[in-house]
């Protein structure tokens, strides 16, 4: 038993990522909603976002500028007493990314709703089964 | 100049996407000239590219003259060099053939339609020309979000269709960034070259082995690979006659060249095959692709929706091919990458012809096709026959790679899923034949009066590309023996057998 809560502990940025992806895969499964669908979706890619942003970081460590480093910069570059940079800027782009999907998602929801009136999924089958 | 043709595949359409949402607002007329301006340069290059392959091989282009790994770089080898010129000379054809039925579909967004259209080009030629996993991710995202805005311009049911699309391609992209994150972690480099060489003493890692099944589902979700392949029907129905020719050939067929890259460079054949034993549970998932792809086309009574379900069975066709896990099973799903793009696009720019002039692709729509138009509908009996695997045509050869692929691996369940496949396209094809030989039904038979529709064809410039592309069907075909000598032999590893 206390191995598993160790590993839960020790691994702990995993276990937040993959909950609040699921929260996400949920929203987008179950929801009857476009636009919870989308927010769900957004979600779960916020999560993923958070896995990277997570394993840039260490503890003890500062923000990757030489000058901020142990001993003003002058020392021979430990990458140890740095977080790692790298995850971090791969995520700006990932962000980018998830705000130009939601706009799109969000502009077809709207073109959805122009032409259906509502934006409940099962009000928009049966009108296209009516069709 | 053909030392730069690696950037100018991704630059050229990138500026001139930019250039044609400029042009849009001043005069509609220029959006059309650039972008097939734009697209003739992408294809120049990539052919261009493909001979400089074939002479010099692997050619690495260092973006901004950054080494590699730090710096993004470029990789050229056989295999991308030929699903490049494959991609660049699709779009190339597709967007001359498409020019009327555009103009005829939405006269007042042009501008739009073909700024996302060079964007989207952009984003697969992208994906197809990096060698840097991260980049490949962002490239993916700028070929679906143009892909959605493409499919959306359909109006009616599309943007609905787009928005599944949209979740799904999310889902897809997010899983297979996911697999990059985890491969980040173990090895500390982006750089599918480098990630390659420190791999091999972590074959045995939990996280590597997760990170190449996220990988491979999320590129599967993208594919439309059977379980996942629900987005796929409606988005491709639903778009419009130019959109959906442009992304039917393409998007499919780029991420199985995904799924390969990642099998053969990424991870390696050794770990992709032996390590790794999950090679015949993943054909039997395709067997399964080709027989439900097979079966729900048959129930469809849309031509274009036919086509759809035909294109998730050509999908389990490649995936299958790829995991049988020796040389000619490979060769065969890498020979059909190409040729699948050439006949999809065939049929559906047969399609494209026949809803510009009948507005719908409809069985009852489609009597008396053969009287009205001959020309189309020659070409469209090309592409099928490409499509059911009637030599010369290149259906054939790489059908016929898979095949003998199936037999040397002894999976035989993939082999009749193929014939069987086959067999169910020809019933296909030959009752759409059967309904356009005959005229529609008319109250005034019997009495020797009737006349037949007059010839009533799609315009030259839709004509033309069509037959360049029906004619490059059997010429691919019959110069197959070559292809396969001096690209596809290249293309894969050594290790391989």
């Amino acid at each position: 038993m206390g191995d598993i809560i160790q590993t839960i502990v020790a691994k702990y940025n995993f276990w937040i990522y993959i909950t609040l992806m699921m929260i996400g895969l949920y929203a987008m499964i179950a929801k009857n909603n476009l636009v919870k669908k989308i927010v769900g979706m957004n979600i779960f890619q916020t999560a993923i976002i958070l896995f990277y942003v997570s394993i840039g970081a260490k503890r003890g460590a500062t923000i990757p500028i030489l000058e901020h480093g142990h001993g003003g910069g002058h020392n021979v570059v430990h990458a140890i007493d740095y977080a790692n940079p790298l995850p971090h800027v791969l995520m700006l782009t990932a962000i980018v990314v998830a705000v130009a999907t939601l706009g799109v998602a969000l502009a077809l929801a709207i073109r959805v709703y122009d032409r259906y009136s509502t934006l409940e999924e099962d009000e928009i089958l049966s009108q296209i089964r009516e069709e | 100049m053909s030392l730069q043709y690696p950037g100018l595949i991704v630059v050229v359409p990138l500026l001139s996407a930019l250039v044609i949402s400029i042009a849009g607002w001043v005069n509609k007329r220029w959006c059309f000239p650039i972008a097939v301006a734009g697209l003739s340069v992408a294809a120049y290059s990539s052919v261009g590219l493909l001979f400089r392959v074939l002479d010099e091989g692997v050619i690495v282009y260092k973006l901004g003259g950054w080494d590699p790994p730090m710096g993004i770089a470029y990789y050229v080898d056989h295999l991308n060099g030929l699903v490049l010129a494959v991609v660049s000379v699709v779009a190339l054809l597709n967007a001359i053939a498409s020019k009327n039925s555009i103009e005829q579909e939405f006269p007042e967004r042009i501008g739009p339609f073909y700024t996302l259209y060079v964007l989207m080009v952009t984003g697969l030629l992208g994906i197809v020309v990096t060698g840097d996993a991260f980049n490949l991710y962002v490239l993916l995202e700028i070929a679906a979000l143009t892909g959605y805005g493409l499919i959306a311009m359909g109006g009616g049911r599309g943007p609905l269709s787009a928005l599944n699309y949209l979740y799904m391609g999310t889902i897809g992209a997010c899983f297979y960034l996911l697999g990059i994150g985890y491969l980040y972690i173990m090895t500390g480099s982006l750089n599918m070259v480098d990630i390659a060489r420190i791999l091999p003493d972590l074959y045995q890692s939990k996280a590597v082995m997760a990170a190449f099944i996220i990988c491979m589902v999320g590129v599967w979700l993208k594919m439309a690979f059977f379980p996942l392949h629900a987005w796929l029907p409606n988005a491709y129905t639903f778009a419009p006659s130019a959109s959906s020719s442009l992304i039917a050939p393409l998007v499919t067929k780029v991420m199985i060249y995904v799924m390969i890259r990642l099998i053969l460079t990424i991870f390696t054949p050794e770990f992709s095959f032996n390590i790794l034993a999950v090679s015949k549970p993943i054909v039997w998932l395709s067997v399964i692709a080709i027989f439900m792809g097979a079966i729900l086309a048959l129930s469809e009574r849309n031509l274009k929706k036919m086509l759809t379900f035909i294109i998730i069975a050509e999908v389990g066709y490649m995936v299958g091919g790829a995991w049988l896990g020796n040389r000619v099973g490979m060769t065969g799903a890498i020979l059909h990458i190409a040729n699948d793009a050439l006949m999809t696009l065939c049929v559906f720019l047969a399609v494209g012809n026949i809803v510009y002039k009948v507005k719908g692709a409809e069985f009852e729509n489609l009597q008396g096709l053969f009287r009205k138009m001959p020309f189309t509908m020659g070409a469209f009996v090309i592409g099928a026959m490409s499509m059911i695997g009637v030599p010369p045509t290149c259906g054939f050869f790489s059908k016929w790679y898979l095949i003998s692929g199936a037999i040397q691996a002894g999976q035989y369940g993939f082999m009749v899923a193929l014939l069987f496949s086959s067999l169910v396209n020809v019933v296909l094809f030959f009752r759409v034949f059967e309904i356009c030989y005959y005229e529609p039904f008319s109250d005034h038979h019997g009495h020797g009066d009737h006349h037949p529709e007059p010839i009533d064809e799609a315009p030259v410039t839709m004509l033309v590309p069509l037959f360049i592309v029906a004619a490059i069907l059997v010429l691919v075909g019959l110069y197959t023996g070559d292809i396969v000598n001096h690209i596809v032999e290249f293309a894969i590893p050594k290790g391989l057998v």
